[in-house]
């Protein structure tokens, strides 16, 4: 791969990504957030099948297929069965800052995001780390995403984008985690997702939604 | 003031004046076949407009000057715009005019002039309108503004011609997250400036819903005639800034008549493509209730601020 494809591919990616966390925080219906995710699992797979195809590593390579399969498969598929089986609930109503605030918050937050990555990328500048305030815009979004809905799908959707943010940042720092650690990390969102997904549905069972806010006494 | 700025200066406005109402005839007749309807014919807005200029013209009792000049106001800024913005040639006939500053406050003027046109008349809708759309151009003109912005970043100058002219030397710069983010950006803000869906619908007259409508209702004959004119050089501006933004090719370099014939068949294509394609995503879309349009700006504003954004941390 020549080196302007490399750089080209690698900046749509990243553009992939930014677009895909602002779209988790403009839209409502949790359908098309799921839909938003999965497309954000493909951004962050083409990342890292970007890298490892410039730097020639199978093992790389084998990780951005993984990373394709969990993220822009498996996680959207198991988020849409809690999705079909949670009811009417379709929609995030109403998130703690409405949508408006947060999609300028979500700008403030690029633009912090931008200020205190500068250290990270001044000590090693190359395509890759001039990249990293896109994964922590992408960390920073995806905790916005978590403290501020209110619907339990939602802010898995969040804790997953913090996920894809860290994956992001780690691969662009270090070029290659490596095998073991990725697979680690990914069994690791796989086992939160299929608990939450788990304490999602006895929580519908038992209060009849899956509105955080109203969770505000303990029962036996 | 080269050669062909001159020509363009001269070829643009007559091709946004001749072509804007076929452009309109355009986009309604896409919407009609995708509803089912026959349509009325490429040809009927012109039709229109010269069955209103043949009319007498009137004004409504106890209206100022403000309300009878707003038609010229409105046209006479798009004029402007349609001169000097790199439509056919990337030359532009007054340089200093073709900055990006100078072109957003030229079309913010016209729109301001209907916007007090409307309050002139006293009516509940002329006020209506006029307060709606302020809400709007508010909250359009800094997106426009800084996605516009974002395109200049690495051209190091607020110049259209010159943002035009350099992404022309350097196609590669098309695909770039810059230009997708900005591109998103400009479609949404071009879509709620002209009035189309999902922000308004320029097909009805629905109290409810109504903006631009709202504020021209008290017009007639000519006056109507005008406005209706300029809103649709208005589109055609927008849709050309659009097009050539971002796929500026076939825009002619020289004067030679075959280039500058060229440019303007490239145009043309370009923005009769772009207006059939949001004619024909109008047909799936409803019409957006006024106090979701803020949400919907804010999220195109916050993708302009990102390829500001984009165009620094990835450069």
């Amino acid at each position: 791969m020549s080196d302007g494809t490399y750089v080209q591919l690698l900046d749509l990616a990243c553009g992939g990504l930014l677009l895909t966390a602002v779209l988790v925080l403009w839209r409502r219906e949790l359908a098309v957030i799921i839909g938003v995710f999965a497309a954000q699992g493909i951004a962050l797979a083409t990342l890292v099948g970007v890298l490892a195809a410039h730097e020639g590593s199978a093992e790389v390579g084998g990780v951005a297929v993984g990373i394709l399969v969990l993220r822009a498969g498996i996680l959207p598929w198991l988020l849409h069965r809690a999705l079909a089986k949670a009811g009417p609930a379709r929609r995030e109503t109403r998130p703690v800052v409405n949508v408006a605030a947060s999609l300028l918050a979500a700008a403030l937050l690029t633009l912090l995001s931008y200020a205190v990555s500068q250290p990270l990328v001044a000590l090693e500048p190359s395509t890759a780390t001039r990249a990293i305030p896109v994964g922590v815009t992408v960390v920073l979004i995806g905790f916005f995403v978590l403290v501020t809905r209110r619907r339990a799908l939602s802010q898995l959707v969040g804790f997953l984008l913090m996920d894809n943010g860290i994956t992001t940042v780690g691969f662009l720092t270090t070029a290659g985690i490596g095998l073991i650690v990725e697979l680690g990390v990914s069994l690791d969102v796989l086992l939160a997702v299929l608990v939450l997904r788990i304490l999602a549905s006895r929580m519908r069972e038992t209060f009849g939604d899956t509105d955080l806010d109203e969770l505000r006494e303990l029962h036996d | 003031m080269s050669v062909a700025g001159v020509v363009g200066g001269v070829v643009q406005p007559l091709v946004v004046v001749a072509g804007s109402p076929f452009l309109v005839g355009v986009m309604r007749q896409v919407r009609a076949r995708l509803e089912g309807r026959a349509g009325a014919g490429i040809g009927q807005p012109w039709r229109d407009l010269r069955k209103l200029f043949g009319k007498e013209p009137i004004t409504p009792r106890g209206t100022s000057e403000v309300f009878r000049l707003a038609p010229m106001v409105l046209v006479a800024t798009t004029l402007v715009v349609a001169v000097v913005v790199p439509f056919v040639t990337t030359d532009s006939a007054l340089d200093p005019v073709a900055d990006l500053f100078a072109v957003v406050a030229l079309l913010a003027a016209g729109t301001v002039a209907l916007a007090l046109a409307g309050l002139d008349t006293g009516t509940a809708f002329g006020g209506m309108g006029a307060s709606r759309e302020m809400t709007i151009i508010a909250l359009v003109e800094p997106t426009l503004l800084v996605a516009i912005f974002a395109l200049s970043v690495r051209v190091g100058s607020t110049n259209l011609a010159a943002i035009v002219s350099s992404t022309l030397h350097d196609p590669s710069r098309v695909i770039s997250p810059v230009s997708l983010l900005a591109a998103v950006a400009l479609t949404v803000v071009i879509v709620a400036e002209n009035g189309r869906l999902p922000v308004d619908n320029p097909s009805t007259h629905l109290e409810l819903t109504m903006v631009h409508e709202a504020m021209v209702l008290e017009y007639a004959g000519p006056d109507l005639a005008l406005v209706e004119l300029a809103s649709a050089m208005r589109l055609s501006v927008f849709l050309g800034l659009l097009a050539n933004l971002f796929v500026p090719w076939g825009i002619a370099t020289t004067a030679a008549p075959l280039a500058v014939l060229g440019g303007v068949i490239a145009v043309a294509v370009k923005v009769t493509v772009l207006g059939g394609l949001l004619a024909a995503g109008e047909v799936f879309l409803a019409k957006l209730r006024l106090f979701r349009v803020p949400e919907l700006l804010a999220g195109s504003f916050l993708l302009a601020l990102l390829a500001v954004a984009a165009s620094f941390f990835l450069a």
